[in-house]
């Protein structure tokens, strides 16, 4: 009787464990999502920085989403197809942005060709 | 002294096309909304009835009619009371099933609101943690949808207030669909 009491003590504490280390994981994974969206009605702030009764149901709907089983890249899909591209702070990688994403690569590679050049002659 | 002159006269130049630009700028309608909005369908958000919390499904009342107007409004929105008399003058149109959708709002302010205001809704949604509006990709309130129910499709989406131009828009719509 004494062993079972305390078997049940002990079984109560991991589940407890779990649920608390359960439900931190889902708002981290909340926070982290939210970091990465822009708020659309507040300028220069994310959703995680932002107050606004937009980006507290945001948050709650993030949550709930989670709790459903989507995953992050799930979330950022969803969100985009409602309210564009803009939302999310890392531009996607599609044609309307390869100028976007290519543009420091080629100044790169320019300016590298330039100073060798300069060098060289100097040689 | 002719490029003194010729100085000035470049330099108030240049400032009256900055000043022009920024001031026609002002006046620029800065909502973003993205592109192939209208090609969006609306999920099927699962919602509460207003007077009853009974849960109810959004495609549960994309049905009698063509087109569905969904209205989001909330008692402490001011400009909601400003185009309140356009949805009134919406609700007296046939063949549109007209929706409200109750915004971040407390029960007994939005039931004053009605009484006071008039109730042009065929049905009212409440939205009590703006989930609801998320999930039709609204950034706040006011807002009006458009949607075609058949496909489920957004034809038009007005952020703020309606007003006179975007009233005759929806009327026109409306007279379309019921071509």
């Amino acid at each position: 009787m004494k062993i079972n009491k305390y078997f049940l003590i002990l079984i109560l504490f991991f589940l407890s464990q779990f649920t608390f280390v359960y439900g931190a994981n889902k708002a981290e994974l909340v926070d982290e999502i939210s970091k990465n969206l822009r708020c659309l009605i507040c300028q220069g702030q994310s959703i995680y920085d932002s107050n606004s009764d937009f980006a507290e149901s945001m948050k709650i709907l993030i949550l709930r989403k989670i709790s459903e089983g989507k995953n992050k890249k799930e979330i950022y899909e969803f969100l985009k197809s409602k309210y564009g591209d803009w939302i999310v702070y890392e531009p996607t990688f599609n044609k309307h942005t390869y100028f976007l994403w290519l543009l420091p690569l080629i100044l790169f590679i320019f300016g590298g060709i330039l100073i060798l050049k300069k060098t060289l002659k100097v040689k | 002294m002719i490029k003194k002159k010729f100085n000035l006269i470049l330099i108030i130049f240049i400032f009256s096309f900055i000043f022009l630009g920024l001031f026609l700028g002002l006046k620029k309608e800065s909502y973003y909304v993205p592109k192939n909005f209208n090609t969006k369908k609306v999920i099927n958000l699962k919602s509460k009835e207003f007077f009853s919390r009974k849960e109810i499904k959004l495609y549960d009342i994309l049905k009698n009619d063509n087109l569905t107007i969904i209205n989001i409004w909330a008692s402490w929105c001011l400009p909601c009371r400003e185009e309140h008399k356009y949805i009134l003058a919406l609700s007296k149109e046939s063949n549109i099933n007209l929706v409200g959708l109750n915004y971040k709002d407390k029960f007994s302010n939005a039931k004053k609101f009605i009484k006071k205001y008039g109730d042009p809704y065929d049905i009212i949604l409440a939205d009590t943690d703006g989930t609801n509006s998320i999930e039709l990709g609204a950034y706040g309130v006011p807002e009006t949808f458009v949607i075609e129910n058949k496909k489920k499709k957004i034809l038009k989406k007005y952020i703020g207030p309606l007003n006179k131009i975007s009233f005759n828009e929806i009327k026109k719509i409306i007279k379309d669909e019921n071509k």
